[in-house]
């Protein structure tokens, strides 16, 4: 595993860049602390060279793609996160009253449920029964947005999350 | 256990941080314990072998059942879980 993988600065600023133009694009907002935001955009180039995906920098991935599918960032947890606490767990995205200064962004608890809880909940929505409509409902786990249709969308029309982020939602 | 390193200071009981190295909230309490000029040890767990990382999983979990990050226990006895920031400075009082 390549573990001290130099990242350069030029890259850091690619990604910053580009996430920050499609944050802006659908409503959301980098922290504008630009140090803080461009070390945790390292994090993430640390971790695409590690795992070959954005895994959180703030916690610890598994390295099983399946196992960290929900804490591939932008998380599932932002959204919560960002209505609770005005910033999601690592701070990289706030909300506006962070944005404008009316608000500092600090840490916060952790919302993802610990290991054994996790599949727990994924046993469960395995075994839960089929609704009788023509078609399933999918849902982005990342912004919520739902379709009636035979299978996800291969990007997520609203947030370009990939397919592998949809839940059958009913 | 792995070997953990240690950063030597003023001597407030056996601080040990379970961190991660991409965390920025690790960093932070990294930094501040430096600032603090404390005493304590340190583990980056993502840097760590898979047969290493389940074993201090096990011991943060003792401390901190979400088992995040960063986690800092104090003389085996209490634990600090975030960068609580006022916990921390509450350690050199």
């Amino acid at each position: 595993m390549n573990r001290n993988v130099e990242i350069s600065s030029e890259a850091i600023d690619r990604l910053y860049n580009k996430l920050n133009r499609e944050a802006e694009q659908s409503g959301y907002h980098l922290n504008p602390d630009i140090m803080f935001t461009k070390d945790l955009v390292r994090g993430l180039l640390i971790n695409e060279n590690r795992y070959g995906y954005w895994a959180c920098p703030c916690r610890l991935a598994s390295g099983d793609k399946s196992d960290d599918l929900d804490i591939i960032c932008p998380c599932d947890y932002r959204d919560s996160d960002l209505t609770e606490y005005d910033a999601c767990y690592c701070a990289l995205y706030v909300s506006q009253k962070v944005l404008g200064g009316r608000k500092q962004a600090k840490p916060i608890p952790e919302r993802r449920p610990p290991d054994h809880i996790r599949k727990r909940n994924a046993d469960a929505i395995k075994s839960s029964p089929l609704s009788r409509l023509s078609l399933p409902v999918w849902r982005c786990k990342v912004c919520g947005y739902l379709c009636g249709r035979e299978e996800p969308p291969e990007v997520c029309p609203v947030c370009k999350a990939k397919k592998e982020r949809f839940e059958r939602f009913i | 256990m792995p070997e953990l390193s240690h950063v030597e200071g003023k001597n407030v009981g056996t601080i040990i941080l379970y961190a991660l190295s991409t965390c920025i909230w690790c960093k932070k309490a990294r930094n501040l314990l430096d600032e603090l000029k404390i005493d304590y040890y340190y583990t980056y767990v993502d840097l760590l072998s898979g047969e290493e990382t389940a074993g201090v999983k096990d011991t943060i979990r003792q401390w901190n059942p979400q088992c995040s990050y960063p986690t800092l226990v104090i003389n085996s006895e209490s634990c600090i879980v975030g960068f609580d920031e006022e916990k921390i400075r509450e350690l050199v009082k």
